[in-house]
């Protein structure tokens, strides 16, 4: 167990390495955050830029900018926002929790909706019900989710009145964006969840647990429902990557203080060292999320822990 | 059915009475058609049938378990006799009614042992669930009979079992578990579907001497779903014999062996490979089956001593071959433990003879198999095809020894490709190794060899799906003759196959080897079948050969005692032998070794011209 966490460790590193320099390359390639400070005046001249440039220390070559970026993680200092000078550590360390509250949220919903639909879909098997479900998850995974963002808002907010159509100011600001999320998730997961029962309750084990006189709930949901957990808990891991993206587009249209916001008008501002620190950061929790499948699957499966 | 009234002159009721009970399929296809039968209590049916009799839909719509296949019992009735109260009609019983029978009073013993327990619950939560359902026993007493349960089916270590997964245990062990399962509530019927046909049949006998003296102890009746006619003539008080979703027969077990009345069944008993019955015969037979054609049986083949052997220069030399494979590594990539598959295993193989390679599941039977096809890189020993050694040739030549070695795998399914023409898959190896070039030459040699192995020139424009079991082992056989091969690899080519089809196979190896002059490795765990097809025998226990020899010298005469373990372990189609006293104990060890620990190399004496025996003392620790 030691040996397989350190070697995540590892290959974390190689993550993190990779994920940061393709960041910080790419921005520097889209524009000048001195032209974008001064808003594009033109009174200013060359030599106001130049010492806006040295003033944030941009005039150094790149490789010398990244290398004190990576000295800077090492002891968790990401560095000043360019706009207004806050530490970066500052300014994530307040959208972070807004943002996995969402990110959570919006993964428990999807999950509470996915595991019954999907097993109830398996179990009714190319009857009209599993029908109906085949067909709305087609129609969840048809909406873009900022189309269900902005539906929401006028169906909830402007036309019925019922709940707050931005920010976040208290339990009901949740509801809108975590379901645009669980929606588009819960699309795919019920999928996942149907075709992984269909292949286990195929199994002579769950013929051998009816055999028993068990009853249908307790084959389903102890039997048979741990042996596909695999799958959807494979797929979930990789969905929280899409997760976080989605989440930029969503938090936007809900104008949501999170880190996608955060990193959005980091993007619009070229402002390199909150947007290296969020992107840093965000990897990392994925990385984080991955390993902690990785033990998941052990604990669900006795056979790969043994490996 | 009128030849089912309940037998008047016993006076106590049958137990379970199925009467005109039929079972549809999707849309109308009946796969059970007015069967009756009755089972007393304590005593031992066996169902004995093909693959598709119906034989297995039968067992489960007992318990009415077809309600989760998709089968819909569709006429008749299921009377079962509780230990309280009145018979239930099991076909209309509700749902909570018959979750409180199974596990309970009915308890059912399924085929394969590697699939029927649920792979994420230990051993002793999955024995305990029964208790507690039924039983209402805490979880502690629950554990403690889970335990005993687990010494009574003859685990060792039945306390740290409770505690294991299911993939931790072999095949046969896990057969146990099941056992211990299904009898935890003492249960009044005992349906067991094939319980030993995945197993190796030292094994199965093990198996089989438990089924019978827990039945005997606790006066549990069983129903026997088998299609093995020496398993039922060991384990049967009466049978019953299905063909095509009918009950053709049914009779005690002594007249079903000794007058077989439907068609049929003379057919199916014929079929059966009997051990010894090549007695005093130096060289293998062949000799005509009986098969169904139609509604009537009718023999096929010739009778024709196999004297096709040539034993003037040796087509295979294999010396000292050994094989292992790294397993087990540490987190740096250092291997910790190696699979002695095969250890300085050495024979020949001669023109026109079939040498068989026998031996349970870890044996390394395969493995040489494979090594030979160049699929697997020997780990030393030196192979010459033909007098030249194998590891010398160049890679041109290896390329033309494929052509000349063939190899015959066990499923007929998954060995075709099923989205290619079977004309397609035959041709393949013609076209791999440029041996015609022309198009319309090789349709017609493809044509050719598909009448060879029995088929007709116009199945190569059909789809593996479009065959049976038997058509597609067939048109393996085409395939791997379409090389023109000098030696084919049969690796249990016929055990997956029916009775009646694999002796029909048998018989065209037999006689294609004839034909063609081909020698065959045929590896196999079925001794019956060895006695018949080959000409010498070489016993592999553990990654070596224990005993070499003509076949009838190791059928007559075995030395070593593995050898005769699995000989003794062979039910006999007699019911008229008294039943299997042997007690068989003990597992087949594994080959799974930590790097270092080399396993023993045991000396061969000569004990008969040709007849080679491992000194016991040097091996088989802890074997016998």
């Amino acid at each position: 167990m030691a040996a397989f966490i350190l070697k995540r460790l590892l290959q974390a590193v190689f993550v993190v390495l990779a994920v940061t320099l393709i960041v910080s390359f790419a921005i520097r390639l889209s524009g000048d955050p001195a032209v974008m400070m001064v808003g594009g005046a033109g009174s200013v001249t060359e030599q106001d830029l130049q010492n806006i440039r040295q003033s944030l220390g941009l005039e150094r070559p790149f490789i010398v900018q990244y290398l004190s970026f990576l000295q800077g993680i090492v002891v968790g200092d990401f560095g000043k926002s360019f706009m207004g000078g806050t530490p970066v550590s500052q300014l994530i360390g307040r959208a972070l929790p807004s943002t996995l509250l969402l990110a959570f949220a919006s993964l428990i919903t999807s999950i509470v909706l996915s595991v019954p639909l999907g097993v109830y879909a398996a179990v009714k098997r190319g009857q009209w019900q599993d029908q109906t479900i085949r067909i709305l998850s087609l129609v969840g995974l048809s909406f873009p989710n900022f189309w269900l963002a902005i539906m929401m808002v006028l169906f909830f907010s402007i036309m019925l009145g019922l709940l707050p159509p931005s920010g976040m100011e208290g339990p009901q600001s949740f509801i809108m964006p975590a379901l645009t999320m669980a929606i588009i998730l819960t699309a795919t997961n019920v999928r996942l969840v149907r075709t992984s029962m269909l292949e286990t309750l195929s199994q002579q084990y769950i013929m051998v647990a009816r055999s028993k006189g068990l009853k249908d709930w307790v084959v389903l949901y102890k039997h048979a429902l741990r042996n596909s957990a695999i799958p959807l808990v494979t797929y979930i891991g990789l969905q929280f990557g899409g997760l976080i993206g989605g989440l930029v587009i969503v938090e936007r249209v809900f104008n949501w203080p999170g880190m996608g916001t955060l990193a959005f008008d980091a993007i619009a501002a070229r402002d390199y060292p909150v947007l290296q620190g969020t992107i840093t950061v965000l990897a990392l929790f994925i990385i984080f999320i991955n390993i902690v499948i990785d033990i998941a699957y052990g604990l669900i499966d006795p056979r790969i822990r043994t490996e | 059915m009128s030849d089912n009234t309940p037998n008047l002159k016993s006076s106590h009721q049958p137990l379970l009475s199925v009467r005109s009970l039929s079972v549809e399929f999707g849309a109308g296809f009946k796969a059970v058609k007015d069967v009756s039968f009755d089972v007393e209590p304590g005593k031992t049916l066996a169902v004995v049938g093909e693959s598709g009799s119906g034989k297995s839909v039968t067992s489960l719509a007992i318990m009415r378990l077809t309600d989760y296949t998709g089968g819909r019992i569709v006429g008749g009735e299921v009377m079962f006799r509780p230990a309280q109260g009145e018979a239930i009609d099991l076909t209309k019983a509700s749902d909570d009614t018959l979750r409180s029978i199974r596990g309970n009073d009915i308890a059912m013993i399924f085929q394969e042992p590697m699939t029927s327990l649920n792979p994420v619950f230990t051993i002793g939560n999955q024995i305990a669930e029964t208790l507690v359902l039924h039983e209402r026993l805490n979880a502690r007493d629950a554990r403690l009979r889970a335990k005993e349960l687990l010494q009574k089916v003859r685990l060792p270590d039945a306390e740290r079992l409770l505690d294991r997964y299911p993939h931790q245990l072999s095949g046969g062990m896990r057969q146990r578990v099941m056992i211990a399962m299904a009898l935890a509530c003492n249960p009044k019927l005992l349906i067991a579907d094939e319980p030993t046909t995945a197993l190796d049949v030292t094994i199965q006998a093990q198996i089989l001497n438990i089924i019978r003296d827990l039945q005997q102890e606790m006066g549990t009746a069983v129903i026997f779903i088998t299609h093995d006619m020496g398993v039922v003539a060991e384990m049967a008080d009466d049978v019953v014999v299905m063909w095509k979703g009918e009950k053709v027969e049914q009779a005690p077990v002594r007249d079903i062996f000794a007058a077989p009345q439907h068609p049929y069944t003379r057919a199916l008993l014929s079929a059966v490979p009997r051990l010894g019955s090549l007695q005093g015969q130096p060289l293998p037979k062949r000799t005509p089956v009986m098969v169904m054609d139609g509604g009537e049986p009718r023999l096929v083949g010739e009778t024709h001593v196999q004297n096709t052997a040539d034993y003037a220069k040796p087509l295979l030399q294999v010396d000292k071959l050994t094989t292992r494979f790294d397993v087990g590594k540490t987190f740096l990539g250092r291997v910790t433990h190696r699979v002695h598959a095969v250890e300085e295993v050495s024979f020949d193989i001669y023109p026109g003879e079939t040498l068989a390679l026998v031996g349970e599941s870890g044996s390394g039977k395969s493995t040489i198999g494979r090594t030979l096809q160049q699929l697997v890189e020997p780990t030393s020993g030196t192979v010459r095809f033909d007098g030249r050694d194998m590891a010398a040739m160049s890679h041109g030549d290896r390329r033309r020894l494929r052509q000349e070695i063939q190899y015959i795998f066990q499923d007929p399914f998954a060995s075709l490709d099923p989205r290619h023409t079977v004309g397609y898959s035959i041709a393949e190896p013609i076209v791999v190794h440029g041996l015609i070039r022309d198009r319309k030459a090789i349709e017609k040699r493809v044509h050719e060899l598909l009448e060879h192995v029995g088929l007709q020139p116009q199945h190569a424009k059909r789809y593996p799906h479009e065959f049976s079991g038997g058509q597609r082992q067939r048109v393996c056989i085409a395939r791997a003759l379409a090389s023109d091969p000098r030696l084919i690899i049969a690796d249990e080519s016929v055990s997956a196959l029916d009775v009646s089809i694999q002796a029909q196979i048998v018989n065209l190896l037999m006689e294609l080897q004839e034909r063609r002059h081909l020698s065959y490795l045929f590896i196999t765990h079925d001794m019956a079948v060895v006695e018949k097809i080959s000409h010498r025998v070489a016993v592999m226990y553990l990654g070596q050969i224990v005993e070499l020899g003509t076949r009838q010298a190791i059928f007559e005469n075995p030395q070593h005692s593995y050898t005769r373990k699995l000989l003794s372990a062979v039910p006999i189609a007699d019911p008229q032998r008294e039943r299997a006293k042997m007690r068989i104990e003990g597992e087949i060890p594994s080959p799974v070794r930590p790097v270092g620990q080399e396993p023993a190399i045991h000396r061969m004496r000569e004990v008969g011209p040709g007849h080679w025996v491992a000194v016991e003392a040097d091996a088989l620790r802890g074997a016998a």
